[in-house]
């Protein structure tokens, strides 16, 4: 038996591609295999780490749960698009400053969980942040950096 | 003679010591430093927070294909048959084993191994393997192979272990104490769950040299054991760890699946991926091992303790390797063990983040609880009354006052709030053998070259920083290359070892490169080297004065470029003998649910000579979370009828998540502690050793009754209560 695949167009970061991928390949394999999007990491593929978080149309997905053919016309965003023009966003500048990442294998995933969090609050309380980023685990950095950073992300935004 | 002041402030002592000419001279207590001690944030952050840093799984080939191998479902069978040919005929599948005869002593040990061109594949090709399994009876609890009759897991007897020596004179001595207090205390099997998996990509060149991107702990470790294993020159072998997702002492050299993938990146000639799924990381790639601990200590009414005999038992799985470090820390009249190492039917325990230790000062500081309790005596004041260590004797006030200690328990609701302390060792361990390769180039390009790796404790930036300082330029004037087998030796990353023994290698290499830089200035703008020095990047004591960039701009050669070694930088006299640590846990339980919330954690830790304040405040939250996590959550479970584990994922296997956290207050200690020239210490260990301690401490003072197993889930809370 062979798979055919099939050509889809992705948006990834603003920019649409087109990519051919076997039909039953989740988000996760299909940016990191077939995209060589390798910045969104691979800890478990069950749903369990939260490392492999992307957006989906601004929500935060765990990618090895979701099909990618099932992404088509939607928005992707993941850490490879954080950074701008101008360089790194506040909340990656803020992550490496208070050195939020150790290992550094979560740090992917939890930007993007950030991330989608500051744009809902703008100003998150502690408990916010506990509460979002529960999916999101870290085996080395004890998640108070991770808090910090992103605390500080929230004020840089908001003086612009 | 010349005078080194070594310590920290409060308790200081001078040295004699003489700096041989051929030495960086080294830093004491009077230094003043201009890079380090300060936080820098790591040099490879920003590639780490833009998904630019490239782990071992993100190596990519276009022709790369794929290695996984079929585990044994049973954890102890003899293996009848293997039928692979239905797997082999499937299109796709270019590379197989099968291990024929092989008898099973783990789940989830290999059985037979496919490489394939798509994962997908792979996966079809490993369930079209037929095996036929024998099974035989299993032990997997230290219980069950110690029983009578039980199987034999491997040749040899099940119960190996250290006899004990001196419990004679340990029971005299309990004999002429006013107290005695017995209990036994157990800690469960707790698997690393690196976030990255174990496993590597490798790669033949056309001239047979072999590339090998390995998640790994030691770099050089994994090389020899390649080489090995593929049978292919060690000189021909490259390893690069460029960024690896966590190891915790469970990455140490090449494993079973390395080899596979090497063996069949060989045979197709095509370069390979084998990186562990999340099963197989719990089942096969390192655990702690469990502990039971029988403990007898005795003490005299004035609070002196007397004795400590601890008999323990514990298993590593197939391994050896289980024991706890227990008694320890305190002063004791006489004091000793006997530990059996129990083989059982599960995966090789490995070194967990100080082997031996979590586990140890759990029981040790629980029987010191209840030697206080039968005392009537507070107990961080017996602690502080036995503990002669010069650097924890300090500590325990601070820790007592950034807690804000209480002898009584608070809470008179439901909810009672409990304090705890425990107290850390650990060895200096800066050991010999690391080299560091210094450039400067004409064009004012300064980098540092070592082979070893950067496991996520800031490694890289440690060596900047070092070398930064010696040679007196800024940070920013500094690269470090690190991961690569290519460049000069460096340790294998176990034991805490790495920080302390590359950081006088580091400075030497910075020293020797300043010296030659110096001397070819000298010449250009007149002066003595000797006199002159290299200061926050200007030449000062010349003729004239100029910036380190003009100087290397004057280098009559391209570069310069010196090799630091280890010979003469660890002759130096040390301040004390072991790293101290204290924490100190306040704890809110529920005692109609059992439920544990940490508040609040308060670590004290002996730094030595502080090097990255950002990275070492970071190795002591690190250090307290896992410490944490396996005083609450951690627990591998395995079947006891078919020895495979019922929670081999991250969902039923729970690790603290971000909900889980405490206040953490770090307090690190900068001691001048001498030992090399640069005086900096192992952390990284240290920092996890009291937590659980600490926290099961509080967990008892807040319930007024002992828990005396981990990890402390609600039911043992509710049982110790006798509510269940
Ligand atoms: S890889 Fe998707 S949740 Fe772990
Ligand atoms: S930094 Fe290592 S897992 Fe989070």
């Amino acid at each position: 038996m062979t798979l055919r695949r099939i050509a889809k167009r992705l948006l990834v970061n603003g920019e649409e591609h087109e990519v051919s991928f076997l039909p039953h390949r989740t988000l996760l394999e299909v940016l990191r295999e077939d995209m060589a999007l390798t910045g969104t990491k691979h800890g478990c593929e069950l749903g369990e780490c939260g490392t492999c978080t992307v957006l989906l149309d601004g929500e935060p997905v765990l990618s090895c749960l979701v099909l990618a053919r099932e992404c088509e016309g939607r928005e992707i965003e993941t850490v490879e698009g954080l950074a701008g023009a101008s360089g790194p966003h506040p909340l990656q500048h803020r992550f490496a400053e208070l050195n939020a990442a150790q290992c550094g294998y979560c740090t992917p995933g939890m930007l993007m969980t950030a991330m989608s969090v500051l744009r809902k609050t703008p100003a998150p309380d502690r408990e916010t942040l506990r509460r979002e980023l529960a999916g999101n685990l870290c085996r080395c950095t004890g998640y108070l950096k991770i808090y910090e950073a992103i605390e500080m992300a929230a004020e840089d935004l908001q003086d612009g | 003679m010349s005078d080194l002041k070594l310590g920290f402030p409060g308790n200081e002592k001078n040295e004699n010591f003489e700096t041989p000419d051929n030495v960086a001279p080294p830093w004491d207590a009077t230094t003043k430093f201009s890079v380090m001690g300060k936080p820098h944030p790591r040099l490879e952050a920003e590639d780490k927070v833009t998904g630019r840093a490239k782990y071992s799984y993100d190596i990519r080939f276009p022709d790369l294909i794929y290695a996984k191998m079929l585990r044994s479902p049973h954890a102890s069978a003899r293996v009848k048959s293997i039928d692979i040919s239905k797997a082999k005929a499937l299109p796709g599948v270019l590379y197989s084993e099968a291990r024929q005869g092989l008898t099973v002593r783990y789940a989830g040990q290999g059985v037979a191994g496919i490489a394939a061109e798509t994962e997908e594949i792979l996966d079809d090709a490993l369930a079209l393997i037929e095996v036929e399994y024998e099974v035989l009876p299993c032990a997997v609890t230290v219980e069950d192979a110690m029983a009578p009759g039980a199987p034999q897991v491997l040749n040899g007897p099940n119960v190996g272990g250290r006899p004990g020596r001196g419990k004679e004179r340990v029971d005299a001595v309990h004999k002429d104490a006013d107290i005695v207090v017995e209990a036994e205390y157990r800690t469960q099997v707790q698997t690393h769950s690196c976030f990255e998996t174990h496993g590597c990509v490798c790669k033949f060149d056309d001239d047979g040299s072999l590339t090998v991107w390995a998640s790994t702990q030691s770099t050089f470790f994994t090389k020899t054991a390649i080489a090995r294993a593929a049978r292919v020159r060690p000189e021909n072998v490259t390893v690069i760890t460029e960024h690896m997702g966590g190891g915790f002492g469970s990455k140490f050299g090449a494993d079973d699946w390395d080899r596979f993938c090497v063996l069949a990146a060989r045979a197709t000639k095509r370069p390979c991926r084998y990186l562990l799924d999340r099963r197989a990381e719990h089942l096969i790639a390192g655990n702690r091992p469990d502990s039971i601990q029988k403990c007898r200590f005795s003490a005299n009414k004035n609070g002196t303790l007397m004795g400590a005999w601890v008999e323990s038992w514990g298993t590593a799985g197939v391994g050896r390797g289980a024991g706890v470090q227990n008694p320890t820390i305190y002063r004791f009249r006489a004091a000793g063990s006997e530990q059996k190492d129990v083989r059982t039917h599960a995966g090789r325990g490995r070194a967990f983040r100080a082997p031996r230790h979590p586990q140890g000062v759990f029981a040790l500081e629980g029987m010191i609880d209840e030697v206080a309790f039968a005392l009537g005596m507070d107990p961080l004041a017996l602690r502080q009354k036995n503990d002669a260590h010069p650097v924890r004797s300090a500590q325990w006030p601070v820790g007592q006052k950034a807690i804000g200690w209480r002898k009584t328990p608070r809470g008179n609701g439901a909810v009672k709030i409990g304090y705890g302390c425990a107290g850390s060792r650990w060895g200096h361990n800066a050991r010999p053998g690391d080299a560091v390769r210094c450039r400067i180039g004409k064009d004012g390009s300064v980098l540092f070259a070592n082979g070893s790796q950067d496991l996520g404790t800031g490694t890289r930036t440690l060596i900047a920083i070092l070398g930064a300082e010696e040679l007196g330029v800024p940070l920013s004037f500094v690269d470090v290359r690190l991961g690569h087998t290519t460049d000069p030796y460096g340790h294998a990353s176990g034991g805490s070892v790495t920080a302390p023994s590359i950081a006088p290698v580091v400075k030497q290499a910075a020293w020797l490169a300043k010296r030659e830089l110096l001397e070819h200035i000298a010449k250009k703008i007149g002066g003595d080297p000797k006199k002159m020095e290299l200061t926050d990047g200007d030449v000062l004591g010349g003729k004239k004065k100029i910036t380190f960039k003009q100087a290397c701009a004057l280098l009559p050669v391209d570069s310069i470029d010196v090799t630091g070694d280890s010979r003469n930088v660890f002759r130096v006299p040390r301040f004390s003998r072991e790293v101290a640590g204290v924490q100190f846990a306040r704890v809110a339980v529920d005692t109609e649910t059992g439920l544990v919330k940490v508040q609040k954690i308060v670590s004290v830790q002996d730094c030595g000579q502080i090097v990255n304040e950002l990275t070492v405040r970071s190795q002591m939250l690190g250090g307290v979370i896992q410490g944490l996590s396996y005083a609450l959550f951690e627990n591998r479970l395995l079947d006891r009828n078919t020895g495979d584990m019922v929670n081999a994922d991250l969902l039923n296997y729970k690790i603290a998540g971000a909900r889980d956290m405490p206040e953490i207050e770090t307090i690190p200690f900068n001691v001048a502690q001498g030992g090399t020239t640069a005086g900096v210490s192992s952390l990284g260990e240290p920092a996890t050793v009291p937590t659980a301690g600490a926290i099961a401490n509080a967990v008892s003072h807040a319930i007024d009754a002992r828990v005396r197993s981990l990890p402390i889930t609600p039911d043992k809370v509710l049982a110790a209560l006798g509510a269940l």
